[in-house]
């Protein structure tokens, strides 16, 4: 997996010696600090590591380099969208125009910025049929709690305050429920279909008065598209309820299916996800939410706003009463939303239709050559993700889905979604996205069958996987009973330095 | 099992014994949740509803919520799973146990299950 | 396409295995009342044309100015490693490290950071980050209610006005209370938190409050008396959130010396770009006692089978894919490669180069004051800050708007973001950190000099209320 090697080193703790290091900003006046009050300043420390630059740069490097990524390889990571991070976003996001713009900057000189988020919010509004995008949001669960904090302020502006659930399909993912606890509102769970789609019955049986909106992911968390959508659209209306959309999965509809247009009053949109932005291993990305009509005086303040004489400028504050206020100190993830317009812009309409055409199509390849080697639940077609279970393999060879995912990192493949959604047993959840060649999908499907195949042969293997990664299973137990969350002292720890 | 023990659906046991309970979690529970890591109890001197939250059980990779079993005080909570929650696993009905309550209305021992009827429902699941 | 691999060939093949004519058969499930109306976008561009369209809207902004202007994100010096190093497709290509085996690269940097991080607040558990120092802000807030199960919070005028805009937009779904404390409006330690208010606040028995929050230094750049209000929360049964600037960090006492049970602020000052607000780096920490209450990711040192020291995601028991309606946060995400960021600028200045940081800044603060004055422009407040003031300039948010017609970015007019506080209406905020140079420093006090003189001139002739 590696060039240099592959194992851990030791902290940039451990490699710091008094002296190492300097030698980037000047030194100050001796009196610098002479006029602050001593018991206002700092008696000892701070004790951060000192070293110099080649040990510095080799200790980032050589971690990178224990890293999988999609630089390095396919992750058919289903629910998470992993398609290529286009290089030219990366330079884009770097141009200093865009990286040196202070936030509060003011409006005359970030026409810029400006007009790229504006132009970015009528082209998400466009992809998912809605009036309007706020760009506020930093990641898609914050997006979550923007959209349904707006549904709270809709029937509070209406006197009707009674609305104190939230409906949520039991295959939903776990940000929609604590979204839901964040607001305010009690969940009610909504079991799932046979066919895996809702349990239309009880989701009419669950709605009422006290409903204030309903969460549903479409496709859902099975990739399977929600046929009978319209139907609950039209039941959470009538009984004056709204509807969010969980846009996690829009990467299987773009140019097919708009959900302003469907009759979702609000939706949120996962940049990292469908429109390319990296992950970095866990963040930044944003969470741009769309609303219709019932929604849009509630849009986070300050919107970005188009004048006749086509300048842009932020909304003033206390310009929109209305507004649920902010959500986050400035206008956005801007550094993040260059690289979802660039690619916005790079694909076009058709592009764009395109793409989901092609990450359909591939999850439906995937799926025809898995259905030979594990249980798939659902026979239909799937959309841009399918769910695949373990369950006959587990009772047949003691093999479990997780024994299946860590022998799949010996095969160098990062393993899909495992045990989610909760619906289903030893579920694996897998995405191959519109940006993977056909020989690596059926690399990867070779693979898993060499794996079953090995679960009767050698399962030992398998319980003990991974082997060839630079560390194996590791002990999460003793992780979350004695934790241990960050270096103390210079002078070492009790897990020994790995050099 | 032992066989003096009642039990809620939720795989609480009760271990009467005067006026006083003792609470854990059965055997089956704490399997189910693998290597368990943290346990936050209530506080002395709470009063307990029974079926009522009382609790968090937690594991690596799940959580659970710990049901009061009987309404009453909380007269004393085990103190040992704060350094030790593996007690729990390694002895659920012993050393695992995790809070004694003064019972308010032993009339509600009859609303939990027996020995046959726990045994029954692990069984089913 | 644009990016995918994906020939003709290759279609019809995926087709045929799949059993199907045309793609168009896998979208059935969507009923032809709900298609789509036609996708209308602009077309699609080459890269060369891509990059020429960003270029251009790039140029449109203006970063050439002479800036003053801080309130809460600031111009650092970046060393030149920090980004190459961020470039590395290993670390921003990467998923969040579920499955901790392969994500040692991540996991152990932010492993570093929680640390790094540890050192500078001095508290014993730093979050994995949040998304920014605002956030941050309102999640330790809500904290401090979970903890003592009481419902009301005071949050100091002191702090930045975005921060406690965002604290009530998250209180407002949590059906708590956020009370403002005052600031001094008069006397030595004007604009700093009024204590004698904060301790009637906290004294109202039918209102107990659960966290007073504050931050050091404060909006207005004052150093706040921390270690007294930490001493007045905690006699009220009330924990103490600090609201804190990392760089600051270096050469001010730190959050867990004067009795801070939560800390937060905004991690952009270490090595991450200004790009008009975000992404940022939301830093939340505590001690350890709350533990359980922090939300976000945590990353936690362990072994392998093999007894090798290895990273890994840890009391995940926490986070919303477990505890779901009963998660404290939905956060699903950490600002993975803000944090990374940080760190490794952190370790390219080291402990020394971020306390001449601070201080350079401090010492360019004080030319800067002079200047100011000299040109007509006093400070508001007479308290110790660290590099950052309110200047009294007639007419501010005028003569603002005629210093950035010529060049100058001379901080924020305070009245845009503080209009019910007349004390402010003509005040600026300005900073000077170590990039500020005494050439910038001259340009900005000769320009203002001249437009406060301009002013005076202008508003002779109709004496009726006279320049202020």
């Amino acid at each position: 997996m590696t060039a240099a090697g592959d194992r851990l080193g030791p902290t940039l703790f451990e490699r710091s010696r008094p002296g190492r290091g300097g030698g980037k900003v000047p030194h100050p006046p001796k009196d610098a600090l002479a006029r602050i009050p001593a018991d206002q300043l700092r008696v000892d420390g701070p004790h951060l590591p000192e070293v110099a630059e080649p040990e510095l740069t080799r200790h980032y490097v050589n971690l990178s380099q224990l890293n999988y990524a999609v630089d390095t390889g396919f992750y058919p990571l289903g629910s998470c969208t992993m398609k290529w991070n286009p290089k030219v976003n990366e330079w884009a996001a770097r141009l200093s125009g865009f990286a040196s713009l202070h936030p509060f900057a003011p409006d005359e000189l970030a026409q810029g910025t400006l007009q790229l988020l504006w132009e970015l919010e009528q082209a998400l509004a466009e992809i998912g049929g809605m009036r309007a995008v706020t760009l506020q949001p930093a990641a898609g669960a914050q997006g979550e709690l923007t959209g349904i904090l707006m549904v709270r302020a809709y029937h509070r502006s209406r006197g009707d305050l009674d609305r104190t659930e939230v409906l949520v399909p039991d295959s939903a993912h776990g940000t929609n429920p604590a979204t839901a606890s964040m607001a305010g509102f009690k969940t009610v769970s909504i079991p799932s279909a046979p066919d895996g789609g809702v349990d239309v019955a009880a989701f009419r049986a669950a709605l009422g008065p006290r409903t204030a909106a309903v969460m549903i992911t479409n496709p859902s968390t099975l990739g399977l598209f929600e046929s009978r959508i319209g139907e609950l659209l039209d039941a959470v209306h009538a009984v004056g309820a709204l509807a969010y959309m969980d846009g996690a999965n829009l990467n299987a509809i773009m140019g097919r299916f708009k959900p302003g247009e469907a009759g979702f009053d609000v939706m949120h949109i996962n940049v990292h996800k469908t429109f390319s932005t990296p992950h970095g291993g866990g963040g930044p990305g944003a969470g741009p939410v769309g609303v219709g009509d019932r929604l849009l005086p509630f849009l986070p303040s300050p919107r970005v706003l188009r004048e006749p004489d086509g300048r842009f400028r932020l909304e003033r504050p206390g310009e929109r009463p209305s507004s649920i206020g902010r959500v986050r100190a400035f206008a956005g993830n801007a550094g993040v939303l260059v690289r979802a317009y660039a690619y916005i812009r790079a694909h076009g309409a058709a592009g764009l239709r395109e793409v989901s055409d092609d990450a359909v199509l591939a999850a439906n390849y995937i799926k025809s050559q898995v259905a030979g080697v594990l249980d798939v639940p659902f026979s239909r077609h799937c959309m841009h993700e399918f769910v695949a279970s373990g369950a006959t393999l587990k009772a047949e060879t003691g093999i479990s889905t997780l024994d299946l995912a860590k022998r799949l990192i010996d095969h160098g493949y990062h393993p899909p979604t495992i045990y989610f959604p909760l619906t289903v047993k030893e579920a694996l959840l897998i995405e191959p996205t519109e940006t993977e060649s056909l020989e690596t999908l059926d690399a990867f499907v070779a693979a898993l069958r060499a794996i079953v195949e090995e679960a009767h042969t050698d399962p030992e293997m398998l319980h003990s996987a991974p082997h060839s990664s630079p560390v194996r299973r590791l002990d999460e137990t003793t992780a979350a009973r004695q934790p241990n969350l960050r270096w103390r002292g210079m002078t070492g720890e009790q897990t020994p330095c790995p050099d | 099992m032992a066989q003096d023990l009642r039990y809620t659906k939720e795989h609480e046991w009760v271990r009467v014994e005067g006026d006083l309970a003792t609470v854990g979690i059965t055997d089956y529970a704490a399997q189910q949740l693998g290597d368990i890591v943290f346990v936050e109890l209530p506080e002395i001197g709470r009063r307990l509803t029974q079926f009522g939250t009382v609790g968090v059980i937690e594991s690596v990779k799940a959580v659970s919520d710990l049901f009061a079993p009987i309404s009453g005080e909380v007269v004393e909570s085990n103190s040992e799973l704060a350094g030790s929650p593996e007690l729990v696993n390694g002895d659920p009905f012993g050393k695992g146990w995790m809070l004694r309550v003064r019972i308010a209305d032993r009339s509600q021992l009859d609303a939990l299950l027996d020995q046959a009827a726990y045994e029954e429902l692990t069984r089913e699941a | 396409m644009a990016y995918g691999p994906h020939t003709p060939e290759d279609r019809s093949a995926m087709l045929e295995a799949i059993g199907v004519a045309s793609v168009d058969e896998l979208f059935a499930d969507i009923p032809a009342a709900l298609r789509a109306s036609a996708l209308k976008l602009p077309p699609p561009e080459s890269e060369a044309e891509l990059a020429g369209r960003l270029h251009h809207l790039a140029g449109r902004n203006r970063v050439d100015l002479v800036s003053f202007l801080g309130a809460g994100a600031y111009r650092h010096y970046v060393p030149a490693v920090v980004d190459q190093l961020l470039l590395r497709g290993e670390f921003y290509t990467a998923y969040t490290p579920y499955q901790p085996e392969i994500s040692q690269g991540t996991l152990q940097t932010i492993y570093e950071y929680q640390s790094m991080m540890g050192e500078l607040t001095g508290m014993d558990v730093v979050s994995a980050s949040h998304y920014d120092g605002a956030t941050a802000t309102a999640e330790g807030a809500l904290m401090t209610c979970r903890a003592t199960r009481r419902e009301r919070v005071l949050v100091s005028r002191g702090v930045h006005p975005h921060y406690r805009q965002t604290l009530c937009t998250y209180f407002a779904g949590a059906d708590f209370v956020a009370d403002e404390i005052p600031l001094l409006a008069e006397g030595p330690a004007s604009g700093t938190t009024d204590l004698a208010a904060l301790e009637r606040m906290l004294a109202d028995p039918e209102r107990p409050v659960a966290g007073v929050v504050v931050a050091n230094p404060s909006f207005l750049g004052l150093l706040e008396p921390m270690a007294k209000v930490a001493d007045l929360a905690h006699a009220a049964g009330a924990l103490f959130v600090a609201v804190v600037e990392p760089v600051s960090l270096a050469v001010l006492a730190s959050p867990a010396t004067y009795g801070a049970d939560i800390a937060c602020g905004e991690g952009q000052p270490l090595g991450i770009p200004l790009a008009y607000g975000g992404p940022y780096l939301g830093i939340l920490a505590c001690r350890e006692p709350l533990v359980r209450q922090i939300p976000g990711r945590l990353v936690g040192m362990t072994t392998d089978v093999d007894g090798k020291r290895a990273f890994v995601m840890t009391l995940r028991a926490r986070e919303q894919d477990i505890r779901r309606e009963k998660a404290s946060s939905n956060i699903c995400t950490n600002q993975a490669l803000c944090a990374l960021a940080a760190s490794i600028y952190l370790g390219a200045i080291g402990p020394h180069g971020l306390r001449d940081v601070a201080a350079l800044g401090a010492a360019r603060a004080v030319e800067l004051e002079r200047a100011l004055a000299e040109a007509g422009a006093p400070r508001v407040h007479r308290g110790p800050y660290l590099n950052e003031f309110a200047v009294r300039v007639p007419d501010a948010p005028e003569v603002h708007r005629r210093l950035l017609a010529r060049g100058v970015l001379a901080g924020l007019a305070l009245a845009a973001v503080e209009p019910d506080d007349p004390s402010l209406a003509d005040a600026l905020l300005v900073c000077a950190t170590e990039v500020t140079t005494p050439d910038e420093i001259e340009v900005f006090a000769w320009t203002l000099r001249d437009e406060i003189e301009r002013g005076r001139q202008l508003s002779l002739p109709s004496l009726g209320e006279g320049a202020r």
